[in-house]
């Protein structure tokens, strides 16, 4: 079969579906939706269609990016938009069944948007919802639209043209092309992508290898997930077209195995490529061949550096080694190979089926294009997004996140992961680009974004991220192994309350030192969450040391849980909730917390009636309050001025 | 001349980079590092992982650099030296993160300098002294916590990994240079340590125990257990298998106490295995005899090794014990004539040793009965390399086992009998892409790493080969023009292997055709290919066949007289090859030159004074029939143990038992020297001066390290002294002067002297002493002119099994012991490593006869009974069994047959029919 011929079938099954006389079911049956539950709205469905006998074409797809909306419902009535429902619960499913595909009402209450072309009165257009409307969709273009298990999807929404057209073209072009576009890895080293093809292309050797580098691992990233289980066909296409433009033969998919969904998509997308010769010898009768394995990771974090990631695939353990050579001169197996991330292939087809041009017309003068992010941490609206380079982070933060959690204060953002840093409020309105982020003292990273409230710890934010490079770094260098352990140490003393006044300063020294000494990107990035907070937040880390005080009331061991005598009714629900058997009191008595016993797990403070709101949470100071338990209303003795 | 010189500067300047290190003009070859550019300069550059016999790494980053136009600090041991290069190795910047890195380290590691066994030479300390490194700033670090129990596991070593500074040079060493694997980095972060599989003890895991980490650790995260720093270091060469390690003996007030690699021995640049490096303290052994022992008249030879030594001998004078022994020996001769007297000599001792052992025998006993256990080792190879190349040793060299593109091992477990080639192969295979094929019935492990591995029934090797020629030809594989151009009797060998269709080799070898159709075709196509062979070839009824079939198929494939290929047979002793080159056999005189060439007999008449005998010899294998016969009343053993060696040891008992008179010269009372009428103490290989002959041919000298213990001499000097006692003192003064005398009559040796083998040694043949030595045999012909096919049919082993002998029992080494034991269990590390005998069994044949691990099994051949535990392993295919042959205890020669190779006189150890009963569970 020709790929005419498969386009046209292919586009026949697309257009059925859209247009065809049988409804539509369309599941966001990603890994977040799948957390959100919609495994239990999957059997629902099938279980409401089999009862009531209704013939529907039901089907899984990937993540639109609302992941604060999952688990996310569409149904296609015949003659009617298309309409998306967020919040599904196994109850809404039949309540939809029953009310818009058996008896016509839309439910506007339920729905969030209309999809395509048509209106639906009560229900907006979902791409004109804050969270979708300034975004741009082009490598996430098909998730959550398309079957990801079905090849025929990705096809007749335009997949492989880019290969087919790439073929017609000399691998010189295609490497043009990609300059052109202005394309820099989103991994996030952002090397730019067609110079590093270049140097793979040009560097002697008859066997070359491209990898794709699916080894996510920053804490709050999951755009590499969310892409590989929602449109695994657009990684595949861009690794061909490169493969072409590179001269390789083979390929490796280095996906970690915590990843099963992202795998299974992956194999099935394979195995459809092997179907329709798309892969393998000759491919579409060219001259070009090319062959592609799927390797697991055992998810250490420091697979996610190249020279690491490909030890891995050749069986070692997992451990960096010094570049040069670099992989483009001797890589996997010490041959010529070039490794780029999910994203970046991703992103490849389109740019050859649309032109560089086209693609350049987004973003910025030194990041051209779009960039997807994971927004998490405390904003209303969590989930994965595409925006072009050069938005500002408080477009990100305010109208696409829909602003903080519970109308808190912002304090900072975290970018890049475990390698990146903390930025202040300061930061909220400069373009987002590579270079910005950079001088501001983060990484863009591979586009994982924290956002922190008003009750975040900053040292304990540092600690956290220390803790995690100490536990990833390999152990093969000694600023990373010992380096990042020393600086958590610290960290630690100084959460705890033993920080010394040298601490800052020494930490800063450290944090020099394994910037500078370490082997890989993983221990040269490591101290950047510590100098970014120390650079932004000093005065907290002076609170800490100086004052042993914690301003955001999260180290435990520097704060303390006290009973307002005013407000105490003598109600006995701390009192009885205490696991520590720490407060004293009785019926009508002013609670007293012993400070000796307490071991500030805060329970004190979740029971108590909101309409009291007695326990109050300090740090660094000790409120009136009496000694031993004392009636209501005599709480005038105090032994604290 | 005045064109040429220009371009070959031009080719120089090809291969050489210019660079700029602290303003320092520094030129290099090409491919040099610039941490080894800036050291050949002069310019100091810490590091701790760096090692220049292993891959750079960059772990310590210590060695860290600026270099212009490059991003950061850059470690100076990975980045290579390039033309133009501007280096700075010593600015604010470097030292502060080289300062806080050691810093790091220091607060990190446990240990008590003072109480270090490195203390002396521990690489951390003399960084962080010349770093500067101040104690309060150490201070100011939090202190590392973790705590690790030290292992103390092994017998000979200690790891404290609270010393470890994870430089992971004992990993690489144990990847690169071993490629065994027995320790990697495992954990992650702070944890990361260096662990076995499991983390277990070192003792539980796969460790084989050459050391090479232990020597290469900087700091005091793996010692030695027992080892004090030497006041001197004297350079000899190993007194274990064929190989001929170069080492260095560590000396304390007269005593040897430590040992070390040199990583300038062409055989081993540095490396050692577990006997190579822990097998010595055997020298210093409280059983070693002092002074010459005379058995107490009317003790019979029969009273065993379980009486006290002063019950049967008593303690003589050198006087004494050379009159009695001058005047018993020129007594037989006188009664019975000079070939009543046969003599042993000894491949463990030196080639000054054996020659004059031999011209005593030949020129003051006046026969030619003289042999050594070579006999029972490569005789066959003598004789199959003499008919089919012209020389019986090897032909090539171990820097050809650098340019092999495909090694094929048959016979030879190289990993445990000659571990350090076994390592040199594994290199090539896992770094090189070099292929392996391995034929051996036993799973061996090298088999792991092979690309065809061929388990052919014990005695089935002439099968085996011809099969594979036939393959070979059938495909016209075979080297055509090298065939016609320089070998005979092709036609006749074609015709012959025409009927070894694999069909039919596979009906007989057990070996499946598709896998030697797969060998043959690797063998066929492959550019350069060695054979290595040990006595799984020899030692066999048909051992010259077997050797015969080897050269066959190099002849066949033309990978002979090149640089890469070759014929190796792979000797077993230290100094074997030099024993042999001496004229220690029956029918030879030093270098091969035959006893009956009246020419030959004529010019050593005229060097030695005296008439000759031209009458060949016994061999040792015919010794103890010619005694039970009569005809051999006395017998002179010099260094050997035939009461473990010979097969079938009660017939060898009853020979020796039987002698008029037996003199045993020894470093031990050994098994033989037990049943003896005078015992001579004679000197270890740390005691005296000379050289050996290794596999190779290369001529390398020992050197005396200690003075022998009491009044024991060098073999040499005692022989010496004997001759005198007889009437015809040889004069000599020492080694080297006996050397002189070799070179004079032996024309392989006659460019050898002493002051010619300073660091290499030389390989034979070496004509004269401007003769640089050779590398490699045949490149110019071969010895006989051309080679010569042999056309050899297969004939089965002498035995085969039966109803009552229903499985094969084969003989060989392990890794931890040697020979008859009489060295290697008395080394501690040794014995506690490997501590007794084995029967290994194939869990088919265990399950079959319900044995489990650890039972007690005894083992019957027609010819005895041996006792010893079973260890149940896949290594034995069903049916076969195997046996190391090191033990009193467990003596696996009592059961072996003495059934002999017709042309090369060796036993057929390889195969005896057997079987096995329990004779009690297992103790738990």
């Amino acid at each position: 079969m020709s790929f005419t011929d498969i386009q046209k079938r292919a586009i026949a099954e697309w257009d059925t579906l859209r247009h065809g006389p049988t409804p539509g079911i369309l599941v966001g049956a990603g890994t977040c939706g799948r957390a959100a539950g919609a495994e239990a709205v999957l059997a629902e469905i099938d279980k409401e269609l089999t009862q009531r006998n209704i013939d529907a074409i039901v089907m899984q797809v990937g993540c639109v990016g609302l992941c604060y909306a999952e688990p996310l419902v569409d149904i296609i009535k015949p003659g009617r938009p298309r309409i998306c429902y967020g919040n599904v619960t196994p109850e809404i499913v039949a309540q939809l069944i029953e009310d818009y595909l058996v008896k016509g009402n839309p439910r506007s209450d339920l729905a969030l948007g209309t999809i395509g072309h048509g209106v639906v009165d009560g229900i907006p257009n979902l791409f004109e919802l804050p969270m979708l409307k300034s975004q741009v969709r082009i490598v996430l273009h098909n998730c959550g639209f398309i079957d990801p298990t079905n090849i025929n999807h990705y096809i007749a929404c335009g997949g492989y043209n880019g290969l087919v057209k790439a073929l017609d073209m000399k691998p010189e072009q295609i490497i043009e092309e990609i300059k052109r576009s202005g394309l820099r890895g989103r991994g996030g080293a952002g090397f730019p992508t067609g110079q590093k093809w270049e140097f793979c292309r040009e560097s002697p050797g008859k066997e070359k290898y491209i990898i794709c580098n699916a080894d996510e691992g920053d804490p709050g990233a999951f755009m590499n997930r969310s892409l590989l289980e929602g449109d695994p066909h657009s990684v595949l296409e861009g690794m061909l077209i490169g493969a072409r433009a590179i001269g390789a033969k083979e390929g490796y998919i280095y996906c970690r195995a915590e990843y099963p969904l992202a795998l299974e998509r992956l194999r099935i997308a394979l195995k459809k490529l092997e179907e329709y010769r798309l892969i393998g010898d000759n491919i579409l009768d060219s001259d070009f061949s090319f062959h592609l394995k799927i390797k697991e990771g055992a998810g250490a974090f420091v697979c996610g550096e190249e020279t690491a990631l490909m030890a891995s695939i050749e069986g070692k353990r997992g451990m960096p080694r010094s570049r040069p050579p670099f992989p483009a001169v001797s890589g996997l197996w010490g041959k010529p190979t070039n490794i780029n991330n999910v994203e970046t292939w991703a992103s490849v087809a389109t740019i050859i089926r649309q032109g560089a041009d086209w693609y350049a017309s987004y973003g910025t003068e030194g990041s051209k294009g779009t960039k997807t992010f994971s927004l998490a941490g405390k904003v209303e609206r969590t989930g994965l997004i595409e925006v072009p380079f050069g938005m500002t982070m408080r477009q990100i933060i305010c109208e696409i996140g829909g602003g903080i959690l519970e109308g808190k204060r912002f304090k900072a953002v975290q970018t890049g992961g475990p390698s990146g840093g903390c930025l202040p409020s300061d930061f909220l309105d400069t373009p987002i680009d590579y270079d910005s982020l950079t001088s501001a003292g983060s990484i863009m990273g591979s586009g994982g974004i924290v956002v922190m409230d008003e009750e975040t710890c900053m040292v304990d934010v540092a600690r956290f991220f220390l803790s995690f490079v100490q536990l990833e770094s390999c152990g093969k260098c000694i600023p990373c192994r010992w380096g990042t352990k020393q600086m958590l140490d610290i960290l630690e003393d100084i959460t705890n309350g033993r920080g010394k006044p040298v601490d800052i300063e020494l930490l800063q020294e450290l944090a020099q030192s394994i910037k500078d000494g370490s082997l890989c990107g993983l221990g040269q990035t490591a101290p950047n969450p510590v100098l970014t907070s120390i650079r932004y937040f000093r005065d907290e880390y002076k609170a800490h040391i100086e004052e042993k005080r914690c301003p955001a009331l999260v180290c435990n061991a520097l704060i303390s849980y006290y009973i307002d005598p005013e407000k105490c009714q003598g109600c006995m629900i701390c009192l009885r909730s205490c696991p520590a058997g720490a407060i004293k009191g009785g019926k009508r008595v002013v609670h007293v917390i012993d400070q000796g016993q307490c071991t500030k797990c805060g329970t004190c403070m979740n029971v108590c009636p909101p309409r009291f709101g007695a326990v109050i949470k300090t740090s660094g100071e000790k409120p009136a309050i009496p000694k031993e338990p004392v009636p209501i209303g005599f709480a005038g003795n105090t032994d604290a001025g | 001349m005045s064109t040429a010189a220009p371009n070959k500067f031009k080719e120089m300047e090809k291969d050489i980079v210019r660079l700029t290190i602290n303003d320092r003009q520094v030129i290099v070859k090409k491919g040099v590092t610039v941490l080894e550019a800036a050291l050949n300069a002069g310019i100091y550059i810490p590091t701790l992982c760096y090692d220049p016999d292993l891959k750079p790494y960059g772990g310590c980053r210590l060695c860290l650099v600026e270099i212009e136009g490059m991003w950061g600090l850059v470690s100076s041991c990975t980045t290579p030296a390039a033309d133009g290069m501007v280096v700075q190795t010593d600015t604010p910047s470097i030292n502060r993160t080289r300062r806080i890195t050691v810093e790091l380290i220091i607060a990190n590691h446990h240990g008590d300098c003072l109480a270090c066994a490195k203390s002396q030479d521990c690489e951390l300390l003399k960084i962080a002294r010349y770093l500067g490194i101040e104690e309060e700033r150490v201070e100011r670090l939090r202190k590392g916590t973790q705590v690790f129990s030290v292992d103390k596991s092994h017998p000979a070593f200690i790891r404290d990994l609270n010393k470890c500074i994870l430089c992971a040079k004992c990993v690489r060493a144990c990847h690169e240079i071993v490629c065994h694997d027995a320790i990697d980095i495992a954990f992650r972060g702070n944890l990361a340590r260096i662990a076995t599989f499991g983390d277990k003890p070192i003792a539980e895991s796969i460790c084989k125990s050459c050391g090479e980490c232990v020597a290469r650790c900087p700091t005091g995260a793996l010692v030695p257990k027992w080892e004090k720093p030497p006041a001197e270091e004297v350079r000899t060469i190993c007194p274990y298998c064929g190989v001929g390690c170069s080492i260095y003996l560590g000396v304390l007030d007269n005593r040897v106490i430590s040992v070390r690699g040199d990583p300038q021995g062409p055989a081993n640049r540095g490396s050692l295995c577990v006997k190579g490096r822990w097998g010595y303290d055997f020298i210093n052994h409280p059983e070693r005899l002092t002074t010459p022992l005379i058995r107490i008249p009317g003790i019979p030879r029969g009273a065993g090794q379980n009486g006290k030594v002063n019950e049967i001998f008593h303690e003589a004078s050198w006087d004494e014990a050379l009159e009695l022994t001058a005047n018993k020996l020129l007594e037989l001769k006188d009664a019975h004539g000079a070939d009543s007297i046969a003599a042993l000599s000894s491949a463990k001792c030196t080639n000054e040793d054996n020659y004059v052992m031999q011209k005593f025998v030949r020129a003051v006993l006046g026969t030619n009965n003289i042999d050594h256990c070579a006999r029972l080792c490569h005789a066959s190879t003598v004789v199959g390399g003499i008919a089919a190349f012209g020389q019986g040793a090897m032909s090539n060299s171990y820097s050809d086992f650098e340019k092999t593109e495909l090694f094929f091992i048959i016979g030879s477990n190289t990993t445990e009998c000659h571990p350090i080639i076994g390592s040199t192969i594994k290199r090539r295979l896992r770094f090189d892409g070099a292929k392996l094929i391995v034929a051996d019935p036993r799973s061996i492990e090298l088999g792991e790493h092979a690309a065809v591995r061929l388990h052919h029934k014990p005695g089935t090797d002439v099968a085996l080969i011809n099969g594979l020629m036939h393959v070979i030809i059938r495909d016209g594989l075979e080297e055509k023009q090298f065939i016609r151009e320089h070998t005979e009797g092709f036609e006749e060998l074609r015709r012959l292997v025409e009927r070894y269709t694999p069909e039919a080799v596979e009906a007989v070898t057990g070996v499946p055709k598709s896998d030697l159709e797969a060998a043959a075709r690797l063998l066929g196509e492959a550019k350069s290919a060695c054979i290595l062979y040990g006595m799984g070839i020899t030692q066999h009824t048909t051992g010259t066949d077997n050797v015969k079939s080897v050269a066959n198929l190099l002849l066949l494939t033309g990978n002979i007289g090149r640089e890469g290929t070759g014929f190796s047979p792979l000797r077993g002793q230290n100094n074997v090859q030099g024993a042999c080159d001496m004229g220690a056999l029956p029918n030879v005189y030093p270098g091969y030159q035959k006893v009956d060439d009246p020419a030959v007999k004529k010019k050593f008449e005229t060097a030695w004074r005296c008439k000759l005998s031209d009458r060949p010899g016994v061999t040792v294998t015919e010794i103890a029939d010619g005694i039970l016969r009569g005809e051999i009343k006395g017998l002179y053993v010099m260094g050997e143990n035939p009461m473990l060696s010979e097969p079938h040891l009660e017939h060898t008992r009853q020979a020796l038992e039987q002698l008029e008179f037996l003199v045993v010269q020894d470093i031990f009372l050994s098994e033989t020297a037990w049943l003896g009428d005078v015992v001579f103490p004679a000197a270890a290989f740390a005691e005296k001066d000379g050289t050996f002959t290794n596999t190779e041919r290369r001529i390398q000298r020992i050197r005396q390290a200690v003075p022998p213990p009491g009044e024991a001499k060098t073999d040499w000097g005692i022989i010496s002294a004997l001759a005198e006692k007889m009437g015809k003192p040889f004069g000599y003064q020492s080694a080297g002067q006996i050397m002189e005398e070799i070179a004079s009559l032996t024309p392989i040796y006659g460019g050898i002297r002493f002051w010619r083998l300073g660091q290499d040694g030389l390989q034979w043949p070496c004509p004269d002493t401007s003769h640089p030595g050779t590398c490699f045999l045949y490149q110019d012909g071969f010895a006989r002119g051309r080679g010569k096919f042999h056309a050899v049919e297969y004939i089965p082993p002498a035995e085969s099994i039966s109803k009552k002998y229903p499985l094969v029992l084969t003989t060989g080494r392990i890794l931890e012991h040697w020979h008859t034991g009489t060295m290697s269990r008395r080394s501690n590390v040794l014995n506690e490593l490997y501590p007794n005998g084995v029967v290994e069994m194939s869990p088919i044949d265990a399950a079959r006869l319900g044995f489990i691990e650890g039972d007690l099994v005894v083992v019957n051949s027609k010819r005895g009974r041996v006792e010893a535990p079973l260890h149940i392993t896949e290594k034995s295919p069903p049916g076969v069994i195997f046996m190391p042959f090191h033990w009193r205890e467990a003596a696996a020669n009592i059961l072996t047959n003495d059934a002999l190779d017709p042309l090369a006189k060796i036993p057929e150890y390889k195969v005896s029919a057997v079987n096995a009963v329990r004779r009690r569970k297992k103790l738990r």
